[in-house]
């Protein structure tokens, strides 16, 4: 099957493997993967548990190899060689980043640990200056717990409000109908998802600030499932905050970043107070560092910030746009295949969604399924997702899901269906 | 491979988990419990009539996974007309074999089928939930019991 005629010419290919000029070859990828050659329970490995973290290219663990081998030193305060090459190597991969997004510079990027982080730092710093009693907070029905609970603690703490934009049911949608109603004072932030990790929606990114921005309403974008997946411009999508994470994009666990608009990271307060995010100290006050250091503190991951510039560099070099077309058809095929399977019960929109499927089998509990397909090699997963409150408005507790990368292919999702068909016989199924 | 799964998943695993046994409310309880499986959303209630130092009926209510459910199911079988002292031996029996599979003596009966819950670790929990359950209720606890210490 032909999964994909790519629409452009790779750009730049990565140096590890170069690309042919006309035939996208997504196998050939593969090999750039070790992990993802290895028998698991006696069957090949089929890894679609992408949305939960991404596999690492040898490009990206022997970019933070390298570091440790040659580089290693703290940044911002050493006069020695070491240290600054650790210093330009950072900071580089915060350049990168910046590009990576379309930032207007690298000032607009904060590392964090991650999404979840960056968006804590937004609910605490930003919360901390414009929250007030009575304001509100509008965030969607699909919302992952990293950008719902930081939400409550925010508004716990100024005595502010939650309003949820609903989600019209098993298709996933968000109900845009009640938007303009919704998105009026007193709500002064709006949080969404841009790609829901267990629906596979992508919502309309541009239009929800465009939106928002008429009236005056700071909007904050949880990019974790599209950064390394689709193109992701901040300033075509007009949005105030946006967050993302490293593992999620081929990158390292435990570094991300926060794009934030300089106008308003500017007179946000900081959030953790420690060295490296300072101009002077006395014993009883301290001026702030600029930002992005102003937010901070302490010796960050250096490694980490590395890693996900070199992650970066590999999917850039394969182009995101080719990247989602990919996973929409992987997606747009799975979907054909799970619909043939009876008492199959599909959650997601019908189209245009991105290489997330979510799904019930029968009455099998999620688990069940999860346990059965891993013997078939099969890596799912099964749970909430992280999104209880969704799981409980679609009269559910959970779902398996299988979500893909570009590094999957169709004939893993033949595997999948086959599989599924199995178990359901398992358990008794006709 | 497939011995494993049938290992795990016995006919009477599948049975109990298909058609739960005591699968209802008991409206003279004395005793309830509630357990619950954050990492799965798994929930199991359980309702005893505890009348002296013995269960002399139990039933439970709940979703969960095919092995939470077969476990519930079961262990109301097991417990009628037992006392406290009798549930907590057994539970140490239970909770043994579930981490060892080994089952060491034939005096488990029919809870014997999930010794094949030890080759499947992050499985373990959801055959034991039920019997942290118990175990509250029979202390008198009414706060709900987890599997986790701190949640999702």
């Amino acid at each position: 099957m032909n999964l994909h005629q790519p629409q452009t010419p790779p750009s730049e290919p990565p140096s590890a493997s170069p690309l042919p000029p006309t035939v996208f070859d997504w196998e050939a990828l593969r090999a750039d993967f070790p992990i993802l050659d290895q028998q698991v329970n006696g069957r090949p490995l089929v890894y679609l548990d992408n949305a939960a973290t991404s596999q690492k290219p040898l490009a990206v663990i022997e970019a933070i190899e390298r570091y440790y081998r040659n580089d290693n030193a703290n940044v911002h305060r050493g006069i020695h060689e070491l240290s600054n090459r650790a210093t330009a190597a950072y900071e580089g991969a915060r350049t990168r980043v910046a590009q990576f997004l379309n930032a207007r510079g690298p000032d607009e990027i904060v590392w964090t640990r991650g999404t979840t982080e960056s968006i804590n730092l937004v609910a605490n710093a930003w919360g901390a200056a414009n929250l007030r009693p009575g304001d509100s907070i509008l965030l969607t029905e699909m919302e992952h717990h990293s950008n719902l609970v930081p939400w409550q603690l925010a508004a716990r703490r100024a005595g502010a409000r939650l309003v949820y934009l609903p989600v019209t049911g098993d298709d996933g949608l968000l109900d845009l109908s009640r938007l303009d109603a919704l998105l009026a004072p007193p709500v002064k932030l709006f949080a969404f998802t841009h790609v829901s990790n267990t629906l596979g929606t992508v919502n309309p990114v541009s239009a929800l600030c465009a939106r928002a921005r008429e009236r005056g309403i700071v909007t904050v974008v949880d990019a974790a499932q599209s950064a390394g997946h689709l193109p992701v411009d901040v300033q075509a999508i007009g949005c105030d905050f946006l967050a993302f994470s490293g593992h999620k994009i081929c990158g390292p666990t435990g570094i991300g970043a926060l794009y934030g608009r300089r106008e308003l990271l500017d007179p946000m307060p900081p959030w953790q107070g420690g060295g490296d995010m300072i101009s002077s100290v006395d014993f009883f006050e301290s001026q702030w560092d600029a930002v992005p250091h102003k937010f901070e503190a302490g010796t960050p991951n250096i490694a980490g910030a590395i890693g996900m510039a070199a992650a970066i560099d590999y999917i850039e070099a394969i182009g995101r746009d080719r990247i989602f077309a990919h996973d929409q058809e992987l997606a747009a095929y799975a979907v054909t295949g799970l619909r043939a399977i009876p008492g199959l019960r599909l959650f997601g929109p019908p189209e245009h969604r991105a290489g997330v499927v979510s799904f019930l089998l029968d009455d099998i509990h999620a688990h069940d399924v999860v346990t059965v397909a891993d013997r078939f090699g099969v890596a799912l997963r099964g749970g909430h997702h992280c999104n209880q409150p969704l799981m409980r408005k679609l009269g559910i507790v959970s779902t398996a899901r299988a979500s893909f990368y570009f590094y999957n292919t169709a004939a893993e999702v033949d595997r999948l269906i086959e599989v599924l068909i199995e178990i359901r016989k398992f358990f008794g199924g006709s | 491979m497939i011995d494993d799964l049938n290992d795990l998943y016995q006919q009477v695993i599948l049975d109990h988990s298909r058609s739960p046994r005591n699968f209802r409310a008991l409206a003279n309880a004395n005793r309830t419990s509630q357990g619950h499986n954050p990492l799965c959303g798994d929930n199991v209630t359980l309702y005893l009539r505890f009348e002296g130092d013995v269960i002399r009926e139990i039933t439970f209510q709940g979703s969960g996974c095919a092995i939470s459910k077969a476990s519930a199911s079961i262990l109301t079988e097991c417990l009628q007309g037992r006392t406290k002292g009798e549930v907590e031996a057994l539970f140490e029996r239970v909770r043994a074999m579930l981490t060892t599979g080994q089952v060491g003596g034939d005096d488990l009966g029919k809870l014997s089928v999930f010794a094949g819950v030890h080759k499947f670790p992050a499985r373990v929990k959801c055959a034991i939930l039920p019997w942290h359950a118990v175990l509250a209720a029979l202390e008198g606890k009414s706060d709900p019991v987890s599997t986790e210490e701190g949640g999702d």
